[in-house]
């Protein structure tokens, strides 16, 4: 989120799409209806009517997967109605820069595509840059080639007809919310979007989020109170271990991973610090080196020093353009190609898309090792429908894990709060936590290195690991500690305009990660925490402050929000370029004088109107504004719709290109894909209720699974009516991949939609059920049907768009 | 007259009905052995009150648990204090009780599955651990890459993976991270994508 | 005397995602059942011994064709005139100082009398521990002046409790405010319920929903005529199967009155 829960109050308009917030973040919806309190519209776009929908102002049924459709239809309806904040999109954001002149789109596809690499050379996806290096601007935003006028071009196609023939939505339902959403253009409203899941699973997720950054940029929307894009998260600490980077492509702080052609840490600084030569450009990212030193001291403590590198060699490194996600790694497994696994905290056999593949994969494991609560689908794979134990070679180990309340430490929300939770009680039994799991588990493998030696045993053994308590368990306020970062050596920081000393004392945390350096002399496991303790080392994630001076919601004495306690991340924008809020019934910043009042502002330069020392607000982009233009994604800088991998049509009706170019697509035995195909005639989504929890956890739980015991079909009274299916009778539910047996829950909440004049049909499916419990139904786990095949900027599977056949069990 | 579920659980447990909460998962006789005659409010008042942040979703909802003096957690609910949820919660988070000890379900032990095997065994922790560190280094021994087919230094074993977990804290996460990194692993996820 | 209170369940604002459901088992302690999946999100499919307060799922079209999906809380609306309070042989059920009626689980005898003499369907039977059982307002939580389990887990403020006047006139409030059929629902009948409802849809839309409740004429004939003439705690036995003659006439009930699961498994 780039604003927080509480800040939903202060919208005028909520879009929720992409989201089932009330059954899947109810509190959030405790928010969101203090806004609807104040008179703000909210607006439910969705394939479903849900328990969401009940509490909107109206629901909108669109069809799985064309979100970028009805979203392109809306950038267009703003273009065209001039509805834009104008002020906002002239000068922070990159509608008026000039595009190369080499860039093209044609008929679905960007200029540089190579068909046989699905993949594009994006050399091209570029803006002119002046002989200092500083981007070409034409704010009268008239020139044919600057981002705006390319921007109008690339949606004109993007008609109500068109994207109503598409979406199944109606042109009077479009036009409603267009207009509503469109009128938060006023520099003194906001709009805001909640996303979720709904919009990550699909082959575009990642430009159906960004088809609406460019929507809250063209409204100025972002960096203000009651705006923002919100990304409301499924898991608990999801946002803190995405910034711990238990994934394959980065590092602690979003950091790269390294790939091998950088052969030293300056190659590797070199490629990935940001550069401009912009005097107005804060470029923050500049400081990389930075973070990286501090990172790498974090890891491998006093054994990192400037003669080593600080250890760089030691981390793996990627081949470039070759991926590790689940997908790709459960791919590598069924193919042979994986011998051991850990499986902590989850459940691959009910989660994972085309879930047959998966738990083939799991039998040729020669070891697993699962961390959990319970006994599930994953952990127990070799006794599950089908297979035979004796077949099954694997060693498998399920170690018992304390749950939240039975441990301390950190946990960060999707608003990026980061809270300290208490112990309350000792686990049961031999249950420890993961932390001290995994702790043991290193100080076991560290402890055969050190007998027996090993290849490249300098990572293992060098690594600091000192973590913990006089229990021998893992002590989790030092590694938070180590993560907030701490000076290695006494360090006197000497200001360049006042000559005034500042000592630092060796050991003492960092308060803030402006103070990391490049040489050593600090350590810190993740920038974006530097500032969790204060230098005394105060814990700021435990604090229980209950005032909120803006009355905006705010809290900044409630636990830490990253980066160094802002709320709402670029709040500079929340003011026009003097410095004045654009509302100033909502003034989160101020420039007051000689600095800003209010949040904890991006940055303490004076605002864009100051030619001299003023910053875009943009800072963390290198030309300081927001990109309407995005050429970091891979398959295009402007969002396009294609259709999902597997749908209802032959033909994209807007393009020549049927699926996303550059999605990556497995080519396994079990790897099979049925568009269009008569014998899986339905779009079926997937996805979670209030009662659920990710892969059904919750089925453990008795009071959870008598709420909902069974797993079920969702499924309108029309299309049951052509099927002759009753409600609560048993169906089974097929797709080219498998089939599993479940609830007819035949409703009038879902309507077919008429899609390129076809009556399409809708159906919708819990994924949060597996054979392993409850005993009494086995339904087994819905991604039985779902393809493995993912957004190729993220590798999110397509869960939400799929093809399927109903019929009586 | 006083009223307290003490009594309530007590009839309900001798008489049949104790049988269907264990069977259910819910054990609550650890709770029963500690009925006082005060009611449940008041124990409350007696008891040690932590705060915790809700172990579903990403709201981040605050929690107060209430741990009796023998150390178990008898009460969960709603922190009013807490700005995000002022002491509300959805049917997940105030069933967050059920996800405690009295669970039955919830794992105790070391289980272990042999090659082959049609069951669990249970294993104590020190071997357990050793024998995963075997197979671990074994594995990583035999398969380590220190050069790609291009030749550039890379450091890393393609072939065990990891996957998880977004339901830990943060520093369980970042020890996970680096440690997954010193052994130099590239198949790491965890389930920001699904 | 404390103050009377209300618990306002505000139904425009219910997001169903069962919050209170869940917190009232979790406050008292009430076991989960068996259940299946009929079709519904609703479950368990009524109340029970074991599930005090549900919430109701109904799908309703209305003359337009508009669709809407109607969540209802439903429990004990802790009548004034309280048909199981006045028809209790052994005074387990009685009125407390806030106007709730609570539950005195030692002494019921499962004479069952209450279950015929409350017009919402509220008090349930366990015929495992021969009892009945149903929400008490969380009454040791008041007396502790702590919010019902319900309320308090309710995010979206559709569950408030505050003084009798104090919440009927937000009541009133924001039915007004809500317009077209919006009503309020309890304080006309039995005296006034200390349950109100702001029903954003006409009453009788609701399943489930007496439109006229009243005490069955039979247990005001027993409370006035019959209960004072004697019948003593000792024969309260005698006196719940008696009282059941004069209601239902021979028949027993049957136990399907805990519905599915309730008190098997």
């Amino acid at each position: 989120m780039t604003n927080h829960y509480i800040d939903l109050k202060n919208s005028d308009c909520i879009l929720i799409m992409g989201s089932n917030a009330a059954e899947n973040h109810p509190i959030a919806f405790k928010w969101i209806l203090r806004a609807k309190d104040r008179g703000a519209k909210i607006i439910h776009v969705d394939p479903r009517y849900t328990r969401t929908s009940a509490r909107c102002d109206y629901h909108v049924p669109l069809r799985s997967g064309t979100d970028i459709a009805f979203l392109g239809g809306m950038i267009k309806y703003i273009i065209d109605n001039n509805l834009i904040q104008d002020e906002y999109v002239k000068y922070y954001t990159n509608a008026s820069q000039i595009i190369n002149a080499n860039y093209d789109f044609q008929d679905g596809l960007f200029a540089g595509f190579d068909a046989e690499k699905r993949s594009y050379n994006k050399k091209t996806w570029t803006t002119e840059k002046d002989e200092k290096g500083i981007p070409v601007r034409d704010y009268t935003l008239e020139n044919p080639r600057c981002v705006y006028q390319m921007l109008k071009k690339h949606y004109e196609r993007y008609t109500l007809e068109k994207v109503s023939s598409i979406t199944g939505v109606s042109k009077e339902n479009l036009l409603k919310v267009y207009k509503e959403y469109g009128a938060t253009g006023a520099p003194d409203k906001a709009g805001t979007e909640c996303y979720a899941l709904g919009w990550t699973h699909h082959t575009t997720g990642s430009q159906i989020i960004r088809a609406m950054s460019i929507i809250q940029l063209l409204l100025g929307n972002m960096g203000v109170c009651g705006g923002g894009i919100n990304a409301l998260r499924g898991e608990p600490n999801v946002q803190g271990s995405t910034d711990h980077a238990i994934l394959y492509n980065i590092l602690p702080g979003y950091l790269k991973m390294p790939s091998g052609s950088l052969d030293t840490l300056t190659k590797y600084n070199e490629k990935y610090t940001s550069k401009s030569t912009d005097p107005q450009s804060a470029n923050w990212y500049q400081n990389y080196p930075k973070y990286t030193v501090s990172f790498l001291k974090a890891m491998w403590g006093d054994e990192a020093t400037p003669e080593n590198d600080f250890g760089y060699s030691w981390l793996p490194k990627l081949d470039e353009g070759k991926h590790y996600s689940a997908m790709h790694t459960i791919d590598a497994m069924y193919a042979g190609k994986i011998k051991g696994f850990f499986a902590y905290g989850s459940n691959i056999a009910v989660s994972s898309p085309n879930s047959n593949k998966v738990r083939k994969g799991l039998q040729k494991l020669k070891w697993m090792v699962n961390v959990n609560l319970f006994d599930n689908e994953t952990s127990s794979f070799w006794k599950g429908p089908g297979v035979d134990p004796k077949a099954v070679d694997t060693e498998v180990f399920l170690l018992p894990a304390s749950a939240s309340m039975e441990k301390a430490g950190s946990q960060s929300n999707s608003g990026r709060w980061v809270q300290w939770r208490y112990r309350a009680a000792n686990p049961p039994g031999e249950a420890m936590s993961d932390g001290t799991i995994t702790m043991l588990i290193m100080d076991a493998i560290r402890a055969l290195y050190r007998e027996e030696g090993g290849p490249c045993w300098e990572p293992i053994l060098n690594l600091k690991w000192d973590y913990r308590n006089s229990l021998g368990r893992f002590d989790p306020l030092k590694v938070a500690k180590q993560i907030n970062g701490h000076y290695t050596r006494d360090l006197v920081i000497e200001d360049k305009v006042t000559g005034a000393k500042e000592v630092n004392k060796k050991g003492e945390t960092v308060p803030s990660f402006a103070k990391l350096m490049t040489d050593g002399s600090t350590a810190c496991g993740n920038w974006l925490m530097a500032g969790s303790f204060d230098q005394k080392g105060e814990n700021r994630m435990a604090k229980r402050g209950k005032e909120d001076p803006t009355g905006l919601g705010l809290y900044p004495d409630w636990a830490f929000a990253w980066p160094l306690n802002r709320r709402i991340i670029y709040n500079r924008a929340s003011c026009d370029p003097q410095g004045k809020p654009y509302n100033p019934k909502m003034k989160l910043l101020e420039w007051v004088g000689d600095r800003w009042v209010g949040d904890v502002a991006d940055g303490p330069w004076p605002p864009l109107a100051d030619k001299e020392k003023g910053k875009f607000p943009f800072i963390m982009k290198a030309d300081g504004v927001g990109a309407i233009f995005g050429p970091g994604m891979v398959e295009g800088p402007f969002p396009e719709h294609y259709e999902p991998l597997e749908g209802p049509l032959t033909k994209n009706p807007i393009s020549g290109q049927l699926l996303n170019p550059a999605v990556t697509v497995f080519k396994s035995d079990l790897d099979k894909v049925a568009n269009a195909d008569q014998k899986y005639p339905y779009v079926c989504t997937t996805y979670s209720a209030t009662e659920h929890w990710c892969s059904g956890f919750t089925r453990w739980q008795p009071w959870l699974l008598e709420a909902m015991p069974e797993a079920y079909i969702e499924i309108s009274n029309k299309l049951a009516e052509k099927l002759g299916l009753k409600n609560g009778e048993r169906v089974k539910v097929a797709s080219i991949r498998g089939e599993v047996t479940c609830v007819a829950m035949v409703t009038k909440r879902l309507k077919p939609f008429e899609v390129e004049g076809k009556v399409i049909h809708q159906v919708g499916m819990p994924c949060n059920y597996g054979w392993f419990n409850p005993v009494e139904t086995a339904d087994d786990s819905v991604n039985h049907l779902t393809p493995a095949v993912g957004c190729p900027n993220t590798f999110c599977p397509e869960y939400k768009a799929f093809m399927v056949n109903v019929s009586k069990a | 007259m006083k009223i307290t579920r003490r009594s309530f659980l007590s009839v309900s447990g001798s008489i049949g009905s104790g049988i269907a909460l264990t069977a259910l998962g819910i054990d609550l006789t650890a709770l029963k052995a500690h009925a006082a005659e005060l009611s449940k409010t008041d124990r409350i008042r007696r008891a040690k009150q932590s705060t915790t942040i809700c172990c579903y979703c990403s709201v981040g909802c605050g929690l107060i648990c209430s741990t009796d003096m023998t150390g178990k957690i008898f009460n969960i609910e709603g922190d009013p204090d807490h700005p995000i949820n002022e002491g509300s919660l959805c049917a997940k988070g105030a069933g967050i009780f059920g996800l405690t000890e009295v669970n039955e379900h919830r794992l105790r032990k070391v289980l272990y599955r042999a090659p082959k095997s049609d069951k669990w065994e249970e294993k104590d922790w020190e071997w357990s651990l050793n024998r995963i560190a075997r197979l671990v280094k074994d594995t990583r021994d035999q398969d380590f890459i220190t050069h790609n087919e291009k030749g550039e230094l890379v450091n890393r074993v393609e072939t065990i993976g990891h996957y998880g977990t977004s339901n830990i804290g943060n520093e369980e996460c970042w020890s996970l991270s680096i440690a997954c990194r010193a052994m130099g692993l590239v198949n790491i996820d965890h389930q920001a994508r699904v | 005397m404390s103050q009377e209170l209300i618990k306002l369940i505000d139904l425009s604002r219910c997001t169903a995602c069962r919050g209170c459901q869940i917190a009232c088992k979790q406050w008292n302690e009430l076991p989960a059942s068996r259940t299946k999946n009929t079709g519904s999100y609703q479950n368990p499919p009524d109340l029970q011994w074991n599930t005090w307060t549900l919430i109701r799922f109904q799908e309703h079209e209305d003359q337009s064709g508009n669709v809407k999906w109607l969540f209802r809380k439903d429990g004990c609306m802790h009548c004034t005139d309280a048909g199981c309070v006045k028809v209790c042989p052994t005074e387990a059920l009685y009125h407390t100082e806030f106007g709730n009626v609570s539950l005195n689980v030692d002494k019921c005898i499962g004479c069952k009398a209450c279950m015929y003499a409350c017009p919402f369907g509220v008090p349930k039977f366990n015929a495992a521990t021969n009892k009945i059982y149903k929400c008490d307002l969380c009454y040791t939580r008041l007396q502790g002046n702590q919010l019902p389990a319900c309320v308090l887990s309710c995010p979206t403020g559709a569950l408030q409790i505050g003084p009798k006047d104090i919440m009927l006139t937000k009541a009133y409030k924001r039915a007004k405010a809500l317009g077209g059929d919006a009503s309020v629902y309890g304080d006309k009948f039995v005296d006034g319920t200390h349950v109100v409802y702001v029903l954003p849809e006409k009453a009788d839309v609701y399943d489930h929903l007496p439109q006229d409740p009243k005490i069955p004429l039979q247990i005001i004939v027993w409370k006035e005529f019959l209960k004072p003439a004697g019948l003593m705690v000792a024969g309260a036995v005698v006196a719940g199967a008696f009282l059941h003659y004069i209601t239902h006439g021979p028949k027993m009930p049957e136990e399907e009155i805990t519905s599915e699961g309730g008190d098997k498994s």
